[in-house]
């Protein structure tokens, strides 16, 4: 009898040891988004891009022989950076990933760089961390970034606004170092066009009453109000406040308002309002929607199309480096995102990763057409939209 | 005209929106207070229960609204308010009876009461969330103005328009009814009399043999009322967000402490006072200013008092000096 045993569960011990040799080495990769919090509901498009990234170069099985990845999800909460922190170590030290596609807000992003991602060497690719005080943040080469700073978003909003005729603002902005640092650098951007920006002011998330905000920037009058918050949270506040009062009729919305809750909200009550956001029209966008919509969700949602290419990019970058480890390809993602080489669309992740084993270099475009710059982010392409009619509608590409 | 147009800005801005918060949170205040001097502990659930009672309020409005029914130029919402006043009702006593009953029978003091409320507040918390989830939730219908700032320009051909929602004219509305009734309870009915004489003497009022568990189950009623019709009013105001309820607590007890815990009349004049001070110390009167000023003359700043940061340190501001100062509130309450 304990012959048998002992047979038997040696036979269970081989088996298994082949089981694991036929599917090669597996990996996982952190994906900490704020699935509760204020962007909650952005995150599901997002995490869903970066998870079709992860699948289909899994699927392909090209990546260093066979290796399979499986996406593990954490929740940055956008806000709470202890718990964003807490995410972050249970992906590094419990489920041991070995990179991470996140977090979304600034403030989370920074917190979990330098007191978690640092301190184990991890890579971080965030797909919508947007704010300008990133570029200059110490980060020993383990942050990328596939979105573009705010520094580059209040330049280009500047040039819209100018465009339409319009150059006395209000702007209001989120309390947290996304809104501050748009804020500033659209104030900045805007006043050096020639531009008059009445008043900035600060407004708070989840407060029961915004008409003293809505007051003060009526009486600093303006012929917009830039609504440099969330759709989630204060920012639609603002925006009710001051159509209920007549104080502002037309506003532009920067790239945390451009959501389907928006219309939803406010219909054709903002008409003639219109904003950006990061987009393309790049080829690639087109195909990655096409492959979110066969997937079952919807590619135009914000920074989904950010998610694939962060994923993308870094185990394109381990393909490139011939290993896992965050240490060895965090130096290779600014190789295999930028020229020269062979430009990879989304769906082609497959070929990407057979010219990088054979030794080529590769110039990632994915769905957001990377490009990166500085420190290692996205360069910049915003999408204009306007409300027409109480639909968003794509006013053009810059 | 100038002085017209001075005077239209600032009740646009300042005056109605300013009325109606008041009233809302007066509303919210009346209810904390009732708890505070009947069953003497601050109600941390409060802000729950509002999110409660309004939630219950919502479904039922969808449902009455897919059914194709509708009050014309008044929300729909008030169809399903006594519905909503009814099943929060019902979860209050509920509350009562497995949560606060036990603390009674134990004489366990005030400190403990608060601590458990906690504990409620935290399972409504979750249980308005696993219903109808954490987004916001808009279900105001019919008529969106009374009289809305376009149309007030074009009618006096003033420059400044002025805005009256449906909304803010039936919060103040029901707010007056809602505190007319309760007062009329209160002083004129035998019931109201028991409640008011079991809040001054507990001991007193059970040897004149009033029954205290009816007290305080009517108390609960009438709370489930309040709270429910408060929550209803802001979230056709503004809109239903589990989040945002959760944070009405700060306000509303500030309201009810400067006004002075217990004592009705305060908690409405503590929800004003919040209200007012929030919305006109932090608004810039450089319109205002202009128009009434002599010839062009049109001031440098905003002429703004604070920052609208610092609307929170306001209220609290006043709430401090009212505890320095007179620690049983405005109208005279019990101490805290």
């Amino acid at each position: 009898m304990k012959k048998i045993l002992l047979a038997s569960a040696a036979t269970f011990a081989l088996g298994g040891a082949a089981m694991a040799d036929g599917h090669g080495n597996s990996i996982s990769l952190g994906v900490i988004l704020g699935f509760t919090g204020p962007l909650e509901s952005l995150a599901p498009g997002m995490a869903q891009g970066a998870e079709m990234a992860i699948a289909e170069v899994s699927d392909s099985g090209l990546l260093l022989d066979g290796t399979t990845v499986t996406p593990v999800r954490g929740d940055s909460t956008c806000i709470d950076s202890s718990a964003a922190n807490a995410a972050a170590e249970r992906l590094i030290t419990s489920d041991g990933v070995s990179g991470i596609v996140g977090a979304d807000c600034s403030g989370v992003t920074t917190s979990i760089l330098t007191n978690v991602a640092m301190p184990n060497g991890m890579v971080m690719i965030s797909p919508s961390a947007t704010s300008p005080a990133l570029s200059t943040l110490e980060d020993n080469g383990l942050f990328f970034r596939t979105a573009p700073s705010d520094a580059r978003q209040g330049v280009v909003m500047a040039e819209i606004i100018m465009e339409r005729g319009i150059d006395t603002v209000a702007v209001t902005y989120t309390n947290n170092d996304y809104g501050l640092g748009l804020a500033n650098s659209f104030a900045a951007a805007f006043e050096a066009a020639g531009g008059t920006v009445t008043l900035v002011a600060a407004h708070e998330d989840g407060r029961a009453d915004y008409s003293a905000e809505v007051g003060a920037l009526a009486s600093a009058g303006g012929d917009a109000l830039v609504v440099a918050g969330y759709v989630d949270q204060g920012g639609s506040g603002i925006i009710q406040a001051a159509l209920d009062t007549g104080a502002f009729e037309t506003f532009v919305f920067p790239d945390g308002m451009v959501s389907q809750a928006l219309v939803d909200n406010f219909g054709s009550d903002i008409d003639g309002s219109f904003g950006q956001n990061p987009g393309t029209d790049s080829d690639g966008a087109a195909i990655y929607q096409g492959m979110a919509s066969e997937a079952g969700f919807d590619g135009t949602s914000p920074f989904s199309a950010e998610a694939y290419d962060a994923a993308a990019l870094i185990l394109l970058a381990m393909q490139a480096a011939g290993s896992t480890n965050p240490g060895d390809y965090a130096m290779h993602v600014m190789d295999v995102a930028n020229a020269p080489g062979e430009p990879i669309l989304p769906g082609e992740l497959a070929r990407g990763l057979e010219l990088l084993a054979a030794g080529q270099d590769i110039d990632y475009v994915g769905a957001s057409a990377v490009e990166l710059i500085g420190a290692g982010e996205s360069a910049g392409n915003y999408r204009e939209i306007e409300i027409e009619g109480g639909e968003l509608v794509v006013a053009g590409f810059r | 005209m100038d002085f017209l147009n001075a005077l239209v800005t600032l009740l646009n801005f300042v005056i109605i929106p300013a009325t109606a918060y008041g009233a809302q949170l007066a509303l919210g205040a009346l209810g904390v207070t009732l708890i505070y001097g009947i069953l003497r502990f601050s109600n941390f659930a409060h802000g729950d229960t509002m999110a409660f009672g309004t939630m219950v309020v919502i479904l039922c409005t969808w449902g009455l609204q897919a059914l194709g029914v509708s009050l014309g130029p008044l929300p729909t919402a008030l169809l399903a308010l006594p519905v909503g006043i009814a099943v929060t009702g019902l979860l209050v006593i509920a509350t009562d009876r497995t949560v606060y009953r036990f603390y009674r029978a134990q004489k366990a003091k005030p400190v403990i009461y608060v601590i458990a409320s906690l504990g409620v507040m935290f399972i409504m918390n979750g249980i308005v969330r696993f219903i109808i989830g954490v987004d916001d939730q808009r279900f105001a219908d019919g008529e969106r103005f009374i009289i809305s700032a376009r149309t007030f320009r074009e009618m006096t051909g003033l420059d400044e328009g002025l805005a009256f929602r449906t909304s803010q004219g039936l919060t103040i509305v029901v707010a007056v009814i809602a505190v007319a009734l309760l007062f009329w309870f209160l002083n004129r009915t035998r019931t109201g009399k028991s409640m008011r004489a079991f809040s001054d003497n507990e001991d007193l009022a059970l040897l004149s043999g009033i029954n205290p568990e009816r007290v305080v189950m009517i108390t609960w009623l009438i709370v489930a009322a309040l709270a429910t019709t408060a929550g209803v009013l802001y979230g056709l105001d503004k809109s239903f967000k589990p989040f945002t309820y959760f944070q009405l607590l700060l306000p509303i007890f500030a309201a009810a402490i400067v006004g002075g815990l217990g004592n009705p009349v305060g908690a409405i004049l503590g929800g004003f006072v919040i209200a007012f001070s929030e919305v006109g110390v932090t608004y810039a009167f450089r319109k205002v200013v202009t128009y009434l000023a002599p010839g062009e003359w049109e001031p440098e700043g905003l002429l703004q008092l604070l920052s609208t940061d610092y609307k929170f340190a306001v209220s609290f501001g006043i709430l401090l000096i009212v505890l320095l100062f007179r620690p049983t509130g405005i109208m005279k309450g019990k101490s805290v």
